[in-house]
């Protein structure tokens, strides 16, 4: 049974089978987990509504999403009180909640623009207020076999921009990757929408520039380690929390011949290792008190561990360290 | 029918209440509705995708949207939609497909239908009905995991995601619709022909394709092109398996993209109104296009078998 549930193909080979018994037997268990599912989401729901709780709209960023629902759960220990509901769909997303007043707090991967405060002013009459909650780092990963030591944003540049010179490992003096099968430099990115891509765009292909077309485009930072981990030949970058046993994290240089450093929370917070950024929660104007206990909860140690757990970068390693 | 038998036919419903009549009016009218939707849903559906695409057809320099393979709806320095790499992705991945699939589907159809018999002949029926019955999510997810892993490992391909694992995934989706419709061509045929044929001394395969396959030919070629329309319409499997790059295919080891996966990956979080979500209902619109006359032709087909 629990060999079926941890494998879907060996499920899809039971029900095509002619066991009639193990056929049953799954039909049963999904049957089961489905109705499982349904009970504790109602459970759920009743629990929350006697305590007659304080909801706070929590919306943004996707890069954020797991940081703020891991917040979201512990705090729920803190004070049952408070519910905070998460979603996603990015930091725009999340602005444009915070312009309309749907959102109690914005998540943002990035800094507000004028025009987007300037939105927010003249919605709810007060100017948005910004909270630096941590940083996350986006990490270069290679396969795990992949013998090159360093790299350097100029290079990085020249590998995923518009218009850049390198598309082979022999170019970086890379010839020796085991089973490669070609010196191309399989490039694995994001979607275009996604925040992860805006971000390295900016950092890698210059402000205005564009990444150079044929990489692999993933729907979410986890596969794109995922599939730099089964491809000898591959590059990616992703959240510096999704690294694994099976892909190689490799030290970002800011220049040719400058010192490269491997990401971590260190260098992040003196900004030595080039591809950081900050993290963000914005509120409309001057938070209530649920809210603003909340913030201030998150700026806590506690909180801030959570920051570190899930792989991110919390804002201050002494704190953290007590 | 002649005058008096209508006559016959309308005598008894005169002796119902009025009740009973207009139950039978409104039915009537339910069902008559229900018949007409499927069109109005048609025309709705392409008018609606048309009209969110419209206001960007005038701005666009269509030879470069349809021949240039510059993709980059997001970028900060200099928009293009040039989707003439996603066409080719498509137009690869569906060839390629069929290029496996079509072999199979006639050749299992065949079986199916002229080989087997009793039991094995139903157990396969229900089989291959079943394959058609798994979700081409559950089929993107044995793309991923399990057949990138194979073509890593067996072939001579630099990445697992690509052209070969995105087209067995169609093609393997396609087969049960090529071989349900293919089999009910070569049962159309008459079994006289067969007949004749066992009369003149021909074996089982000479019987196949000398006189099956000129007699059902236009069903086959139905239950191909049907094949063909499932595959270009396919999303998720090929999103997850082709490994989503815009990209001309060179050889069938490369990674591509298709107009499908493209909406897909990029709609949920574009903002509503904007060219970049105007362009993507154009592609839905140019994808809807290419459907509609690869239906077109299977329907020609098979109206082709009907007069016969």
């Amino acid at each position: 049974m629990a060999n079926w549930l941890r494998s879907p193909s060996a499920l899809l080979t039971v029900l095509v089978s002619r066991d009639r018994k193990a056929k049953l037997w799954v039909v049963i268990g999904l049957l089961f987990v489905l109705g499982a599912a349904g009970c504790s989401q109602s459970t759920a729901k009743t629990g929350g509504s006697s305590a007659k709780p304080q909801v706070i709209q929590n919306i943004g960023s996707d890069t954020m999403v797991n940081l703020a629902q891991a917040w979201a759960e512990e705090y729920q220990n803190v004070e049952p009180n408070v519910s905070v509901e998460v979603s996603g769909g990015g930091s725009g997303l999340g602005i444009a909640a915070l312009i309309n007043g749907t959102a109690d707090i914005a998540n943002s991967s990035r800094h507000i623009e004028p025009d987007e405060e300037a939105a927010v002013v003249a919605h709810s009459g007060s100017k948005p207020r910004e909270f630096l909650v941590g940083f996350d780092a986006l990490s270069i990963y290679v396969h795990k076999d992949n013998p090159i030591t360093s790299i350097s944003l100029e290079e990085l540049h020249e590998i995923y921009a518009e218009g850049g010179k390198i598309d082979r490992w022999s170019q970086l003096g890379i010839t020796n990757i085991p089973r490669a099968r070609t010196d191309r430099i399989i490039r694995v990115s994001r979607q275009n929408n996604s925040g992860t891509y805006h971000y390295f765009r900016e950092v890698v292909c210059g402000k205005k520039g564009d990444f150079k077309l044929g990489s692999l485009d993933m729907n979410g930072s986890k596969d794109v380690v995922e599939l730099v981990s089964h491809t000898p030949g591959a590059i990616g970058y992703s959240g510096f929390g999704y690294n694994t046993k099976s892909v190689k994290m490799i030290p970002v240089a800011r220049k040719k011949g400058e010192k490269a450093v491997l990401p971590s929370i260190e260098t992040t917070l003196d900004k030595s290792y080039p591809i950081s950024r900050p993290m963000f929660m914005y509120t409309p104007g001057e938070p209530p008190a649920h809210v603003r206990s909340y913030i201030d909860w998150i700026l806590s140690p506690a909180g801030q561990k959570i920051v570190e757990l899930t792989g991110y970068i919390p804002l201050n390693i002494a704190e953290d360290k007590k | 029918m002649t005058a008096s038998q209508t006559d016959n036919l309308k005598r008894p419903r005169m002796a119902r209440s009025m009740a009973a009549i207009l139950g039978e009016r409104t039915i009537e009218l339910i069902i008559r509705i229900c018949g007409v939707s499927a069109i109005v849903f048609v025309f709705g559906i392409f008018l609606f995708v048309l009209r969110e695409g419209a206001p960007l057809i005038g701005k666009l320099d269509w030879t470069k949207v349809l021949f240039s393979q510059e993709w980059y709806p997001t970028s900060k320095g200099n928009v293009r939609y040039g989707v003439g790499a996603l066409i080719v992705g498509t137009l690869s991945v569906t060839g390629l497909a069929m290029l496996f699939a079509v072999p199979f589907g006639i050749g299992a159809a065949v079986f199916v239908s002229e080989f087997s018999t009793g039991k094995v002949k139903e157990t396969l029926k229900i089989v291959i009905e079943m394959l058609a019955a798994i979700p081409s999510i559950v089929w993107g997810f044995i793309g991923l995991s399990v057949m990138n892993r194979l073509i890593q490992q067996y072939l001579p391909a630099p990445v697992g995601l690509n052209l070969l694992n995105g087209a067995i995934l169609l093609a393997l989706m396609s087969v049960p619709i090529i071989v349900s419709i293919g089999e009910d061509a070569l049962k159309a045929v008459p079994d006289s022909y067969r007949e004749a044929a066992m009369a003149m001394g021909a074996t089982r395969w000479q019987t196949v394709y000398r006189v099956l396959f000129p007699a059902a030919r236009n069903g086959l070629l139905a239950a191909a092109l049907l094949g063909v329309g499932r595959a270009i319409g396919e999303t998720m499997a090929v999103l997850m398996a082709t490994g989503h790059a815009v990209n001309i295919p060179k050889s069938i080891f490369d990674p591509i993209r298709t107009l499908t996966a493209t909406i897909a990956a990029e709609l949920g979080e574009t903002a509503v109104g904007s060219d970049h979500y105007r362009m993507l209902f154009l592609i839905g619109v140019l994808l809807f296009s290419i459907t509609f006359v690869v239906n077109l032709l299977a329907d020609l087909a098979v109206r082709g078998v009907r007069k016969q």
